[in-house]
């Protein structure tokens, strides 16, 4: 990586441009995905994981895609538990209804909306199905539960608000066409919700003595956003939001004030001085923040093929990876131990390490190193503070430690777990479960001599 | 696996070319007989002893109360298999030595005939003149119409190998039994049927009397009954007779004790009732009956007839077929059996001997067997000694007694029968008589028993056969006219005679005796009692082991007891490793495998079953012996040695031939030879060529895919790396346009993959679309298509994008790509400079070489210690670092041979704790190393 830094700093701009993929090889130490298992059971784009928490186990998971079925697997063995099926249509949402421990159903629920208008309410224990709701205007694209309230919205061309027992308590009226892209919970009985470029601030109105009605009720709209908005994620304190053309902003969770902005930041176009037609065919995906992760102190983006961390503190980008993978990243989790992995359209799956970078400021050829970030040409406005930034901002790297090759087409999603590896789906129709080989061995052996114990064969030497 | 039946072949072009090189001056009784029958053909064993049929088959004859002795079917039912073989006289003979008599009729005391259970009776006998050699199992069916309702019926199975009858009997008598079982069963049913309907006939010929006697009566009123009426009378009073005989009767045969059918599944009737039967074998009458109405009583309507009172003659009626003798049903299914004893036993003895001992070491094995064997080969016959394990171990006679497990002093043994037969006819051999002798010659007998001497001994009693003229004569009763008090038998064991000597008198007089059937040994018992009868069969072997002894080695091995199996099955395999700690473990391995064990009596009777040690016929004091003779067979296959050697050399027969020579007082080379030549006359297949049509495509593909693997392995200098890459579980994809070249590479090298689990090889032989994911889960060696056009670029791109998962031998451009190796293992297994020559043993050698893989991966997977932690403070890292030292220091591996192990232990792993077997596939296993380009 350092290697590639240096040598990739004093390359030519162009040719940095056109090969800036990082690549790690075939000795991959500090991967620990040494085993997989893949499981073949969707017919077509798998596009959701959702991990459930059934019988006090934390391995179950379940997974949702274009075929309309949900899958319900074993993450320890790769077994599958379930299929739900029941829509016609394409899933566009699911959640889990966590079990209360005040209420008599202690069974978790699964909530999947399709584009076949309905949401169906699952029994993840049983796999029956609870309940299904066809009243629905138009399709459901983002569920989001608030267990304080045991209510759940669904989120279309209105907001819904239903709750456990499955009433619609209150909906809104029609909001827009375009719907509801995401939906955030965030304090005082509030919902952001993106909306085409605009953020859309509801408050929910619970019963009082007063009066016995559910209500929801616009407050706010705020309109600082210029293109649509993507991804929308609230973080501790604030909301993150980031739109297509690549602006982020961090707003206040309380008075939804905006907090920072990032327009250019992460906009590689500006190198005006290399063709044309490049920039025209990369531009549109590249700056579009499509996901993202945060832990206590930075924000993790994936905008377009790179990945940035923002740091919240700083307010500016401490590290960064432009072209991270050969195509868009679609998801991106932070893992313990400064990990973060991502995956993307390309099918594969990368696990970076974030790093103290040390001795940077000694880098002999400053403007090349910046264009290689993209930070180098901004627009002039921005130009000044953002230099300013970069001086002394990225304090860290972001090191390629493994990659997960598996997929055949883009890889959609993963879910990570503690003790299980990581679980991976892609549009090839298959999910992958990425494991740990050594500790795999280890726990078959104990499983073994378990077995033997359990049947009698087991014997102390003398 | 251990042992390779094809390098006898050897064994005859050395004969051959040794026959110019016989010194003249070798005394007549030391130098070796040529093969007796080489004139007669290019392959001197393919007329053994000028029978006059081509190869073995199975003939059933009847006693038929009319014509007498006849042939009824042959299996195969082809005349060009028993050629000119006089089917007819050969029946008389064998339907003659029926000594158990089968009575049935009024025993005195009884008012009503008793149906006897008749045991079936097994006897071994030779006819020297026809040049046949047939065991001889005798079966009695009811037949209502018969003469005390019994047809006797005899099933033969005939080889002009009468070593291959002798060591087989046990198989053969099992075999047989089941397929008698079969028809009995179908016969008892039969009989039942024939019973209710005859019943019905004399209920209603008892009414038809009794109206016309009434009818007598009513139209006699004159006080007194006419001659007619009497007569009528008695009629109905013997009709009455009658029925009640027929009730009596249908209800023995209803009763008929099960529990003879137990263990025996053959029968689609009986099937669910054989559990039972096992179950509770003692408390048999009332399940049994309920049982056996099942069975017996649903039958279609029948309208009964008139019975005459007058029989016709008994020579004018027509008798049953055996089909009508018995259910159509159960007929097929015995005839079916019998084509599969048939098959079973298709072949040279020595092929069978072979089989049997990779067959049971196989079983050993039984854990780590799905690795790299086929399944194809596990025979029933491995389940049914299965199944006779627990008969075996419910009696209650101590394991060192069973005879079974004693093969050398059976000489003695049959001491005692000979005397039993000098008080009667028969030839019933007492058991108990045997058993006794047999103790007490255990007691006398040195430790140090020689095979040799025992021989010597044999051959004595051969010449005493020798004068034989035109008589039937029972070898054992010949043999009580010049009682053999103990203290002879032991005194002859000394006489130092040379055995080829007396072999070859024996053999040339062999030939002259006319008209002598040799009843070689009874065997009374039946399943009903199978310990004694199976403690009864070494001395039907005892005779004719003579010069054959040779065998002696292999056949210790080849026979195992069930009883040892079935200890070592329940007492050995699993149980034994978790309880060895590492060290053990390891001195246990180099006993069976790397060295000669040093003491190895000790390690056996210390423990019983222990996994390298080879299943034992021998009592404990003949283990060190025995041992002995297994560690000196198994090494020359285990190790590299066997490259360096001629092919004979691999004959265990001569190894063990070397191993006695230390015990005899014979000359070293003179009994080497003898050996040699003895193998060659007498115990190859004479048509060997015409053997196992079930194996044979199995054997010829195992043959080509060896030679090509050799083949593979000369050609390229990186096959080491290609192969390490098979046994390590990443997938190589061999890469080539043309398809049969690929196939033919793929084959080769699928002997190096191993196994999932019960299922097929994960092996793919040609693919020409992209490869995916799964493939490299499914499958660890793939033949894929280059496709040249631009089209197919896919291909060749997924191809580098899942480098990681593979090696890629590129056979266009005789390139491989894939990690590096510096192992020990993989040299070994496939040595370039390699004397091997034929396919079939260079398969042999890499399975053994892959067997003694599996059991070092066996020892690594189920050591306790080397997984778990030894208390709860210790790392990870400290277990770690103790399986590395394990593997390292006790296996020693090398470098990436700790890699095969480690994967070969995980699909153990799995396997063990797969519930259901073959239904998932493991999960895909890689490393992250980097890779090399091979060219050549």
């Amino acid at each position: 990586m350092l290697r590639w830094l240096i040598g990739g700093g004093r390359e030519p701009q162009g040719l940095a441009e056109k090969s800036p993929l990082q690549t790690v090889g075939e000795e991959q130490s500090r991967n620990p995905y040494t085993e997989l298992l893949v499981l073949k059971a969707h017919h077509d784009i798998v596009r959701f994981l959702v991990q459930l928490d059934v019988n006090l186990t934390n391995f179950i998971f379940a997974s949702a895609g274009d075929d309309g079925i949900v899958i319900v697997w074993n993450a320890q063995t790769g077994e599958k538990l379930l299929e739900l099926s029941g829509h016609t249509q394409k899933i566009t949402a699911i959640t889990t209804f966590p079990s209360l421990k005040s209420c008599e159903e202690k069974n978790q629920l699964i909530l999947t909306a399709s584009a076949d208008r309905t949401v169906i309410v699952w029994d993840c224990d049983t796999g029956s199905q609870v309940r299904r709701l066809s009243c629905f205007q138009s399709t459901v694209k983002c569920l989001t539960v608030l267990q304080r309230l045991e209510v759940w919205l669904s989120g279309g061309n209105d907001l819904c608000v239903w709750n456990r027992k499955l009433e619609l308590l209150c909906k809104t009226s029609h909001i827009s066409d375009t719907g509801i892209s995401a939906l955030v919970e965030i304090p005082n009985n509030c919902v952001a919700a993106a909306v085409g470029k605009e953020l859309i601030i509801f408050r929910l109105v619970t019963p009082t003595e007063g009066s016995l009605e559910w209500d929801i009720i616009e407050v706010k709209r705020l309109l600082d956003h210029q293109d649509n908005i993507l991804s929308l994620i609230n973080v501790n304190g604030n909301f993150v939001t980031g739109s297509h053309i690549g602006e982020l902003i961090i707003w206040d969770v309380l008075d939804w004030t905006v907090q920072a902005y990032e327009r250019n930041f992460w906009d590689p176009s500006p190198q005006l001085d290399i063709q044309q037609e490049v920039k025209l065919c990369q531009k549109p995906n590249d700056v579009s923040i499509h996901t993202f992760t945060c832990d206590e102190e930075n924000v993790f983006a994936a905008v377009g093929r790179g990945l940035y961390v923002y740091n919240f503190q700083t307010k500016r980008v401490i590290a960064c990876q432009k072209t991270a993978h050969d195509s868009n990243v679609l998801h991106i989790t932070k893992l313990p131990n400064r990990q973060l992995t991502s995956c993307s359209e390309d099918g594969s799956v990368r696990i970076w390490e974030l790093r103290e970078k040390q001795q940077l400021v000694a880098e002999p050829a400053p403007t090349g190193f910046f264009n290689m970030w993209g930070f180098g040409r901004v627009n002039k406005q921005a130009s000044q503070p953002v230099k300013k930034q970069q001086e002394n901002a990225t304090s860290c790297s972001l090191e390629l430690i493994g990659d997960l090759i598996g997929h055949s087409s883009s890889v959609e999603m993963f879910l990570y777990f503690e003790d299980h590896g990581l679980v991976t789906c892609s549009a090839d129709h298959l999910i992958i479960l990425w494991k740990n080989g050594e500790r795999e061995s280890a726990l078959r052996s104990l499983k073994l001599f378990q077995k033997l114990e359990e049947n009698g064969d087991l014997y102390r030497a003398a | 696996m251990i042992s390779a039946p094809d390098v006898v072949a050897f064994t005859k072009e050395d004969e051959y070319e040794e026959e110019p090189y016989n010194e003249p001056s070798l005394p007549e009784e030391y130098s070796v007989p040529l093969f007796p029958f080489a004139n007669q053909g290019a392959n001197p064993w393919s007329k053994l002893s000028g029978a006059k049929f081509s190869r073995d088959f199975i003939l059933i004859s009847e006693f038929s109360e009319q014509v007498g002795p006849q042939p009824l079917l042959t299996i195969p039912n082809d005349t060009k298999v028993f050629g000119t073989f006089d089917l007819n006289y050969f029946s008389l003979r064998i339907m003659s030595v029926d000594y158990q008599a089968s009575f049935v009729g009024h025993p005195p005391g009884s008012a009503y005939p008793k149906l006897n259970f008749v045991e079936d009776s097994k006897v071994v006998l030779g006819d020297s003149k026809e040049g046949a050699f047939a065991y001889v199992h005798h079966l009695t069916l009811y037949d209502l119409e018969a003469r005390g309702f019994v047809r006797p019926f005899c099933m033969a199975y005939i080889s002009a190998d009468q070593h291959k009858i002798m060591q087989q009997f046990q198989e053969l008598s099992a075999e047989f039994s089941k397929a008698s079982e079969c028809l009995k069963s179908g016969n008892r049913k039969a009989f039942a049927g024939e019973l209710e309907k005859k019943l019905k006939d004399l209920d209603y010929t008892r009414t038809v009397l009794h109206t016309e006697t009434e009818i007598q009566k009513k139209a006699n009123d004159k006080g007194f009954y006419s001659s007619q009426a009497i007569e009528k009378a008695n009629e109905l009073a013997s009709v009455e007779k009658s029925i009640i005989e027929h009730q009596d009767l249908l209800k023995q045969i209803r009763s008929y004790p099960h529990r003879k059918v137990r263990g025996f599944d053959l029968c689609p009737g009986e099937m669910e009732h054989t559990q039972d039967q096992a179950d509770h074998t003692s408390t048999t009458s009332n399940p049994d009956e309920s049982a056996d109405s099942d069975i017996y009583t649903c039958r279609p309507a029948y309208t009964p007839k008139l019975i005459k009172a007058k029989s016709t003659k008994c020579f004018d009626k027509k008798l049953k077929t055996l089909e009508e003798l018995c259910d159509t049903e159960y007929f097929t299914q015995t005839l079916a059996h019998l084509s599969h004893i048939e098959h079973m036993f298709r072949g040279d003895l020595c092929y069978l001997l072979t089989s049997q001992i990779d067959r049971a070491l196989l079983k050993q094995q039984h854990i780590t067997n799905f690795l790299f064997e086929d399944f194809i080969e596990v025979d029933d016959r491995i389940v049914e000694k299965q199944e006779s394990v627990p008969s075996q171990t419910s009696e209650d006679r101590p394991p060192s007694r069973s005879l079974e497990e004693c093969p050398i002093p059976k000489v003695l043994i049959s001491v005692g029968s000979y005397k039993s037969s000098v008080e009667s006819v028969l030839i019933k051999m007492d058991q108990e008589v045997g058993n006794e002798e047999y103790k007490e010659v255990e007691v006398t007998e040195s430790s140090s028993f020689d095979p040799q001497e025992n021989l010597d001994y044999l051959d004595m009693d051969m010449k005493g056969s020798i004068s034989s003229g035109e008589s039937i004569e029972v070898l054992g009763t010949e043999k009580s006219t010049s009682v053999l008090s103990k203290s002879d038998s032991q005194a002859s064991l000394t006489v130092p005679l040379s055995p080829q000597v007396v072999r070859s008198k024996a053999v040339s007089h062999r030939t002259i005796s006319e008209d002598s059937i040799e009843v070689l040994s009874t065997c009374p018992s039946e399943a009903l009692i199978p310990d004694d009868f199976k403690a009864s069969y070494p001395s039907a072997i005892n005779e004719e082991e003579s010069y054959a002894d040779n065998e002696g080695g292999i056949h210790f091995k080849a026979n195992i007891s069930p009883l040892e199996l079935g200890e070592a099955q329940e007492g050995g395999l699993e149980n034994t490793p978790p309880q060895l700690d590492s060290s053990c473990c390891i001195g246990k391995e180099n006993n069976g495998q790397l060295v000669p064990l040093p003491t190895p009596a000790h390690t056996l009777s210390d423990e019983d079953g222990v996994v390298s040690i080879p299943p034992q016929r021998y009592k404990q004091k003949d283990q060190d012996f025995h041992v002995d003779f297994a560690a000196e067979n198994t090494n020359p296959s285990r190790d590299n040695s066997c490259e360096a050697f001629p092919a004979y050399e691999l004959d265990p027969s001569h190894l063990l031939a070397s191993r006695d020579v230390s015990k005899t007082s014979l000359d070293n080379y003179s009994d080497t030879v003898s050996y040699v030549s003895s193998v060659a006359s007498t115990s190859l297949d004479r048509t060997p060529s015409s053997a196992h049509s079930v194996n044979l495509s199995s054997e010829r593909h195992k043959k080509r895919a060896g030679q090509n693997a050799l083949r593979f392995i000369r050609q390229y200098p990186f096959a080491h790396p290609a192969i390490y890459s098979l046994l390590s579980g990443r997938t190589l994809v061999v890469l080539g346009e043309d398809e049969t070249v690929v196939r033919k590479l793929v084959t080769a090298l699928s002997i190096f993959v191993p196994n999932y689990g019960c299922c097929s090889k994960p092996v793919k032989h040609w693919v020409s679309s992209p490869l995916h994911i799964m493939d490299f889960q499914k499958w660890k060696l793939i033949g894929l298509r280059r496709v040249t056009s631009p089209g197919s670029a896919g291909t060749l791109h997924t191809l580098s994008r899942y480098s990681r998962y593979t090696s890629i031998l590129d056979l266009d451009n005789k390139t491989l790509r894939c990690p590096l190796y510096r192992g020990t293992l993989v040299p070994r297994l496939a040595d370039h400079r390699t004397q091997i020559k034929r396919g079939g043993t260079y398969y042999l050698h890499v399975q053994s070489m892959l067997t003694q893989l599996c059991s070092k991966a066996f020892l690594y997977t189920f050591c306790h210690h080397l997984h778990l932690p030894a208390h709860d403070r210790e790392t990870e890292d400290v277990v770690a670092s103790r399986q590395l030292s394990f593997l390292k220091l006790n296996l020693g591996l090398v470098n990436e041979d700790i890699r095969v192990v480690q994967y070969l232990a995980e699909l153990l792993k799995l396997h063990y704790m797969q519930e259901s077997p073959g239904t998932s596939n493991p999960m895909l296993r890689f490393d992250y190393v980097p890779s090399f380009l091979y060219k050549i």
